[in-house]
């Protein structure tokens, strides 16, 4: 079972600031993390090796910086990783870092599965790995809690709902987008660690993944950032009552009844 | 925060997994250990998954060959969290030096790739109730019958006893020879004869098994033979050599973690308007604290680099150099993070009263500092001895 693990990497969630001119994160000089719900991905791709044998590929779009985020997933078990990286990508939104990632994927072939984290902690939008699925093609399951392998054909798994959880089977080829639930992310061995060190990781640009010109970077991004800013703090908002607990219970009763609550 | 002491990648990895698994997994239950002196298997595992029991061991072997000075960065950083748990680990490398350096190819291959997966812990068998510092008192013997020995006697205060499959145990096989007399075994679990005793009730590392084991026509194959007959007294005292720098890390990491302690509280804790680190009474101890931790880590680390060179066959003095000095410092130092406390470093609502307990043993242990002093006096003087020729 060949797996393929997507992941981003995203500012430290300790010191993230924006960029007041152009309202995008500021990444120069912040420190850089594997996007925690990645994590939980990579994780389930090497238990799935562990248990069915085969490979697990980890790909990262993202600057020459983001190989530091590769040899991470490395030491956590991953065997192989590609940096899918060029001057070209730069502003991509979803739709054009779906469409550069799938291009990448096809580059790559050979997978069974495809995981990615449910969404990434910088962008928030959940719409990359659904958006690669449709590229490719194929199947995809969000939000997967459990997965099950039924033999070399089937795959059931878990995906998690807000009153309990959903069971679905597919077949392969499929994409599953997964939760934080669905394992415990192993600290890297040291015996990952050398091995991380030592691996080659090969980039991938534009050029060798084929890519339409007009559908990456800014030019392929439909979404445009036009303004961002903080909201301005409430004040004043929330009312006290004050009194003995039964004159307060009234009040709030015909507080909430004036405004058509109750 | 610590000085630059040239650690290699490979060694920064160390110290960086360890410090992870330290944090993430022994922190959580180190008082729940300490109270119910349980042995912490579950914490075994971790480590053997992040592949600390590795360190040490040579390549051929299963282990990464990043020799004593490996050893001495997992436990020391291990033990600034706990310095008790981590004794699974530092007391399987005193068991497992015997055959590091008396074992044939074959003993090797039997047992070391599962000490490096961790898999296997192991114990070193050596004290007796009527033989601690002076080991040729020992009484449990080893009699030749045929292709075979058969052992008789108690070890007591071992280390990992009953909880590690693998043993290093040390008997004599020719008591009318005294010194020359005694030999080591490779023991295990299981083996018919073989039992264990009184498990003992400690002040600290109570989360460590220090039991007694029991041997009773315990009849084993002459391939458990480590080295040749006669030879036990010099590969008890060449495993000391080499196991004295993990006891050291334990006493430093303890120390260090203790530091660190007192640092924090000294900056929260308020008195008399201000944080008690404001105070100089507190300040020059915390100076006092910090200097002894440096002085004490440049001799381990100096000791540990002379042993892994190779270039010296016996460093007797060195390591009991680095034994005394750390074990002491750690002593010194838990005492004053419990006074810089307060009345709240007694209660075991803070770490620092169970470091105080835990650091006590790497004075007594493994020699204790009296006799690490006679050690390095003895070599002191036989060096004198022999420039003066």
């Amino acid at each position: 079972m060949n797996v393929i693990v997507c992941i981003k990497q995203v500012p430290s969630l300790t010191d993230v600031q924006i960029d007041p001119e152009n309202g995008r994160l500021k990444r120069d000089g912040v420190e850089s993390v594997i996007n925690p719900f990645d994590e939980y991905a990579i994780e389930e791709g090497v238990r799935i090796r562990e248990k069915v044998g085969g490979k697990v590929v980890v790909i990262t779009m993202g600057p020459p910086q983001a190989e530091s985020a590769l040899r991470e997933a490395l030491s956590r078990g991953a065997d192989e990783a590609f940096l899918i990286s060029d001057r070209a990508f730069r502003g991509s939104d979803t739709l054009a870092t779906s469409y550069t990632l799938s291009s990448a994927i096809k580059f790559i072939g050979n997978y069974d599965i495809i995981i990615c984290g449910k969404q990434a902690l910088d962008g928030d939008t959940a719409q990359v790995g659904p958006g690669v699925a449709e590229m490719l093609n194929i199947p995809h399951i969000a939000y997967v809690k459990k997965i099950e392998l039924l033999g070399d054909k089937l795959i059931r798994v878990e995906r998690m709902m807000e009153d309990g959880y959903d069971l679905i089977e597919s077949s392969f080829p499929i994409l599953l987008t997964v939760v934080k639930e669905i394992n415990i992310p192993r600290i890297p061995s040291l015996r990952g660690k050398m091995f991380s060190k030592k691996a080659s990781i090969k980039t991938l640009d534009a050029a060798t993944i084929g890519v339409d010109a007009k559908r990456i970077g800014f030019s392929g991004s439909p979404t445009q950032v036009m303004k961002t800013f903080s909201p301005p703090q409430r004040n004043n908002c929330g009312e006290k009552f004050s009194g003995d607990a039964k004159e307060i219970a009234i009040a709030l009763v015909k507080r909430l009844s004036t405004l058509g609550i109750v | 925060m610590v000085m630059d002491y040239m650690l290699s990648e490979e060694e920064k990895m160390i110290v960086e997994t360890a410090r992870v698994i330290a944090i993430e997994k022994v922190k959580p239950l180190r008082e729940y250990y300490d109270e119910k002196e349980e042995f912490p298997w579950d914490i075994v595992k971790e480590f053997a998954k992040a592949d600390l029991f590795a360190t040490y061991i040579p390549k051929e072997y299963g282990g990464f060959g990043n020799g004593i000075m490996g050893l001495v960065l997992v436990v020391e950083e291990l033990c600034k969290v706990d310095g008790a748990i981590s004794l699974s680990l530092a007391a399987t490398a005193l068991g497992v030096f015997p055959i590091l350096i008396a074992g044939n190819e074959e003993q090797k291959k039997k047992y070391l790739p599962d000490i490096a997966s961790g898999k296997k812990i192991a114990a070193f068998g050596l004290t007796e109730a009527g033989a601690g510092s002076d080991v040729t008192g020992m009484t449990t013997t080893a009699t030749k019958d045929g292709d075979y020995y058969i052992l008789n006697g108690a070890k007591c205060f071992i280390t990992n006893g009953g909880d590690a499959e693998t043993y290093t145990i040390f008997a004599k096989t020719n008591p009318s020879r005294g010194a020359r007399g005694i030999s080591c075994f490779i023991l295990e679990k299981g083996d018919i004869g073989f039992s264990f005793g009184k498990k003992e009730k400690k002040m600290g590392i109570r989360a460590s098994s220090t039991r007694e084991l029991v041997f009773n026509n315990c009849k084993i194959h002459k391939c458990r033979l480590l080295g040749r007959e006669g030879q036990g007294l010099m590969i008890a005292q060449t495993t000391l050599d080499n196991s004295r720098p993990g006891v050291a890390a334990q006493a430093l990491g303890i120390a260090t973690g203790a530091l660190n302690e007192a640092v924090d509280y000294a900056r929260k804790r308020i008195q008399f308007g201000q944080p008690i680190a404001s105070f100089q009474a507190i300040q020059h101890m915390l100076a006092e604290m910090a200097t002894e931790i440096e002085a004490a880590r440049a001799l381990l680390y100096a000791s540990a680099r002379m042993i892994d060179s190779g270039k010296v066959k016996r460093t007797s003095k060195e390591s009991a150099m680095a034994k005394l000095f750390c074990s002491e410092v750690a002593m010194k130092v838990t005492v004053n993070a419990v006074q810089i406390f307060g009345g709240y470093g007694y209660t075991r609502e803070y770490p620092v009263e169970k470091m105080m307990r835990d650091a006590k043993i790497t004075t007594l242990y493994e020699g204790t500092s009296q006799i690490q002093k006679n050690e390095i006096a003895l070599n002191l003087i036989k060096e004198y001895v022999a420039k003066s020729r």
